[in-house]
């Protein structure tokens, strides 16, 4: 389905500009980062393109095998968020609640979810009640749950916001492999760390505006604007 | 005094006897409210379902009414529900005035504001949470109205509980709409009422145990249902 095009994408929300225009063209492989400080717009701009938000004005365009009704589209990215919202049942059921959606039968549906637990190490811990797990280990299995999917395209929200470095380590070691097994990663992160370890282009997100559309490696070495300059100077000392 | 030690003496007496008359009342009280709470959840349930998910014109002068008939006095309901059932009223010609089943429908009505609007709330702050990671998911509304329903049966459990504690303990609206026959529509509320009035203090005062026994055992469950919940579903 990819690649996903922006066009003159605006988002106002209660009078407040959020999204200022933004035109892109997302191709498939590479990681995309959209970077950006807190505020900047990042999430608004992934539910935009995840189909969560309506935007105000500008289109949102899947080129690609699968284009065609926004419905259809749905069934072949998921996302991740920053808060994962866990259902009040097993691990298991978690991850076979959107594979039953996507209208698995129950038995599929388990053999696939047991499959994916395992691979994000959770399989010991498939019968526990979701809600009693650990902050990782809710966030490897909100990953479980959207790779599950087998989705195209996979969101992530500041996937590793609100956990230590070993559980940073663990999602970004998934991630990974989720990128690996073909699926294009596009997640949004603050974090200039996080952006040069998993990145493999930035999408410099400031004030609603894209500043920058580079390779990590220009980005990082030669800042076309003074915003990245600045966010990349001033994140610098806390690396 | 005395006389009152006397009358829990002889109120003790006819509980452990399991007298007749007693558990006559007690069971067309618990038959009468039970039903009742089962209409109530039926209609009330969806309705709060409904408003908690839909957008649309009027909806925030419906939850205020909702809420503010959360508050309908009985007498008021009984009132209302007598009208419609009494002879030259519009449902007259059933002739189920003076029967229990006038009294489940004056309870239904007393207690489906208090569980659609309790409900609606619930519901309202669970898919404030949920909203976007079920539609992330690919549920659609009524998928994802089930989904709320299903995480949220303990607290839901709750509040079909206090509707049922509203309806079991209330007086006015069975005392007017069923009239208080003996042996056909007499309930533990309307019998203490009378009793007391008459000076029958030991049975006014047994069934006023059981009341008051059922009330608190009802709501120790509701505290145990949700702590269980909670320890397991976290």
């Amino acid at each position: 389905m990819l690649p996903l095009e922006l066009q003159e994408l605006t988002f106002t929300a209660g009078g407040a500009q959020i999204i200022r225009g933004i035109s892109a063209r997302i191709e498939a492989g590479p990681r995309s980062v959209i970077l950006g400080p807190n505020g900047a717009g990042k999430s608004v701009l992934m539910r935009l393109c995840h189909g969560l938000l309506t935007p105000s004005s500008g289109r949102i365009v899947w080129h690609g095998a699968h284009g065609g009704k926004s419905v259809d589209m749905r069934r072949h990215q998921a996302m991740v968020f920053q808060r994962p919202v866990m259902l009040r049942r097993s691990a298991l059921a978690n991850v076979m609640y959107g594979l039953k959606l996507a209208g698995k039968s129950r038995s599929q549906a388990e053999l696939r979810a047991m499959d994916v637990l395992e691979v994000v190490g959770l399989a010991q811990h498939a019968q526990r009640p979701a809600r009693v797990l650990s902050g990782g280990e809710q966030q490897r299995l909100a990953l479980a749950r959207a790779w599950a999917l087998g989705p195209d395209v996979l969101f992530l929200d500041e996937p590793t916001a609100n956990l230590d470095p070993a559980s940073t380590q663990d999602i970004e070691h998934i991630i990974n492999a989720i990128h690996a097994s073909g699926t294009k990663i596009i997640m949004t992160t603050h974090n200039l760390g996080q952006a040069r370890r998993l990145g493999d282009e930035i999408l410099f997100i400031s004030n609603g505006r894209l500043m920058e559309h580079t390779p990590i490696d220009r980005f990082f070495k030669a800042p076309t604007s003074a915003e990245a300059a600045s966010f990349i100077k001033g994140e610098i000392p806390w690396q | 005094m005395n006389s009152l030690g006397e009358a829990f003496t002889a109120a003790w007496r006819l509980i452990a006897g399991f007298d007749a008359e007693l558990a006559q009342v007690v069971g067309l009280s618990l038959q009468v409210s039970l039903t009742a709470v089962v209409i109530a959840t039926l209609i009330g349930l969806p309705v709060g379902a409904m408003i908690a998910v839909e957008r649309f014109r009027g909806r925030q002068a419906l939850i205020v009414l909702l809420n503010a008939l959360m508050g309908l006095p009985p007498v008021v309901v009984g009132l209302l529900v007598y009208l419609l059932l009494s002879r030259a009223g519009p449902l007259g010609s059933l002739g189920i005035l003076f029967t229990p089943t006038a009294m489940v429908i004056a309870q239904a009505i007393l207690i489906t504001p208090i569980i659609a609007a309790l409900s609606r709330q619930t519901l309202e702050d669970a898919w404030r949470e949920y909203d976007e990671q079920l539609r992330s998911l690919g549920a659609r509304r009524i998928t994802a109205g089930m989904t709320l329903i299903w995480d949220t049966r303990f607290s839901l459990l709750t509040i079909v509980l206090a509707g049922f504690g509203r309806a079991v303990a209330e007086v006015g609206a069975v005392m007017i709409v069923g009239g208080n026959i003996d042996g056909v529509t007499r309930v533990m509320t309307t019998a203490i009422a009378l009793e007391t009035s008459k000076g029958d203090l030991p049975l006014a005062l047994g069934l006023g145990i059981v009341l008051l026994t059922l009330v608190i055992v009802l709501n120790a469950l509701a505290a145990v249902i949700r702590e269980m919940a909670l320890r397991r579903y976290g």
